[in-house]
């Protein structure tokens, strides 16, 4: 039956030409390998998203007056809603973390060097594109800890010079975070950030395919001096199934996180009580949140808000470059890398901590 | 014979936890029983509110009815859900008849089908005034 199918599709569409590259495709064996599997890990957690976002769509309604009554009804009253709200929620934070994992392992490993700079561009932008789908995200359920956490994230956000105030009020749709915003970003989060991301994930797997998988300089050096060493797997089937067992594994984890500590829900938003103490925004922003809050109102003559989001700016735009300056000054422009990915890494971790423990 | 063993554990797990993940989705996507919370008797109009000759749809429950006073001027209530399609039906007060307009489906001021492709008659209900407000009640089964 499926020789059959295989043939219908080969005299139609030359399938075996398209699949030809595929077949022949390697994937290098090292100590090392196994952090090869990050990147697919969170594209499988981003197809669970996909799926589970799908099912929500079914019974939530994106106003601000039944936003919170229609998630409150998916976990109360839809068989299994809890299960399914519970894995979006758990699944986004897990795929947040395998992507920043799968970029430190590409720093560390030197996997963005010459010429893979736009497979590490791609990434990047995904990144960003999975953080901007956590922030949206995070406003849907419209509940008191959501709300006001948009709401200071969206007013640093008018607090970039220039830009600032117009992009905040186009992200709010207005001056203030009302149901408009919950419109918006309920648009972003559905459409727009679906939409751009399934092109950036297709470009992205592309630039992997062309290029292939990079061996560690360390292991390349070695492969190189004794070429008998290099060993290598097919992707299919053997490096595919064994991705495949991860997924069972990731998706053992997501279900088990999902029953054991169902998501929250909290109490609905009211845009006229005051915020409530302890609050904050998700895990991956808190690193920034916590630098903010620490920044005095004002350092030298300019307001400490504009210091800390023009310095993580600048940042952000340098840890965009990296693969530029690995190139610029031999020796140097690597360790600087290492330096920077080392920094980063302790930096974010220090801050993560330092926010959940501050009071 | 070992190998086969292996490949049949291996299947049958693979294949129970799958569906152990599809289970929750199946049963997701069948939505809740929406509660009737309009009981069997809904107050539909004044008493003022209809002519003879008129009609108006009135919020029975979930599902809309239609109450009407005929020439003669006796209240009438049936259900206004076309028994064909399940469009909402009208009163002609030119025809004197009850319209669907989906399929040209006509009903007489009984509730029964007459022309059309509706295949059965539309359920009628109870009407009673009390004082100045039209009452319309579900029939209790004999």
């Amino acid at each position: 039956m499926f020789t059959r199918v295989q043939g219908w599709l080969d005299e139609r569409f030359h399938w075996a030409d398209i699949i030809g590259p595929l077949k022949k495709k390697t994937v290098p064996i090292h100590r090392l390998s196994y952090w090869y599997f990050l990147g697919g890990i969170t594209l499988f957690l981003f197809l669970i998203q996909v799926c589970t976002g799908i099912l929500l769509l079914l019974y939530y309604r994106p106003s601000a007056n039944e936003a919170f009554e229609s998630v409150q009804y998916i976990m109360t009253r839809v068989q299994f809603g809890w299960l399914i709200r519970s894995i979006h929620s758990w699944a986004a934070n897990l795929m947040i973390f395998t992507a920043f994992s799968h970029m430190f392992s590409v720093v560390f490993l030197r996997a963005y060097r010459k010429p893979r700079e736009l497979t590490w561009l791609s990434g990047m932008f995904l990144l960003f594109l999975a953080m901007g789908f956590g922030f949206s995200g995070y406003l849907l359920p419209w509940n008191t800890l959501a709300f006001f956490a948009t709401k200071v994230g969206t007013e640093i956000t008018g607090q970039v010079p220039v830009i600032g105030h117009p992009l905040m009020v186009l992200l709010r749709g207005g001056e203030d975070v009302t149901g408009a915003t919950l419109t918006r970003f309920f648009g972003l989060h559905v459409a727009v950030l679906p939409g751009l991301t399934t092109v950036l994930i297709l470009v992205h797997l592309a630039l992997v395919q062309y290029f292939g998988i990079s061996v560690p300089p360390g292991v390349e050096a070695r492969w190189k001096a004794s070429p008998g060493d290099a060993r290598q797997m097919k992707f299919f089937p053997s490096f595919f199934l064994r991705e495949l067992m991860a997924w069972y594994i990731a998706l053992g984890v997501l279900g088990a996180l999902a029953a054991l500590l169902p998501w929250e829900l909290g109490t609905k938003a009211d845009p006229f009580a005051p915020a409530p103490a302890g609050i904050r925004p998700e895990w991956y922003f808190m690193f920034m949140f916590q630098t903010l809050k620490k920044i005095p109102a004002k350092v030298w003559f300019v307001d400490g808000e504009i210091v800390g989001i023009v310095v993580f700016g600048v940042a952000g735009l340098l840890w965009l470059l990296l693969p530029f300056f690995d190139q610029l000054a031999r020796g140097r422009g690597r360790r600087f890398v290492m330096g920077a990915g080392v920094f980063a890494l302790c930096y974010m971790i220090s801050m993560t901590i330092y926010g959940y423990m501050a009071k | 014979m070992r190998r086969r063993i292996v490949e049949l554990l291996l299947g049958g797990g693979l294949f129970a936890s799958i569906v152990t993940f599809l289970y929750p989705v199946l049963r997701y996507l069948i939505p809740p029983p929406v509660p009737d919370l309009g009981g069997d008797e809904v107050v539909a109009a004044r008493v003022a509110d209809l002519k003879p000759n008129g009609s108006k749809i009135v919020r029975f429950g979930t599902r809309p009815a239609l109450l009407l006073m005929t020439a003669d001027g006796e209240y009438r209530a049936l259900s206004a859900v076309c028994t064909h399609l399940s469009c909402t039906v009208q009163y002609r007060r030119d025809l004197h008849q009850i319209w669907c307009a989906c399929h040209n489906g006509m009903y007489d001021l009984s509730g029964r089908n007459i022309s059309g492709p509706p295949p059965r008659p539309l359920e009628d209900f109870q009407v009673h005034v009390r004082g100045n407000e039209i009452v319309i009640s579900r029939k209790r089964q004999a």
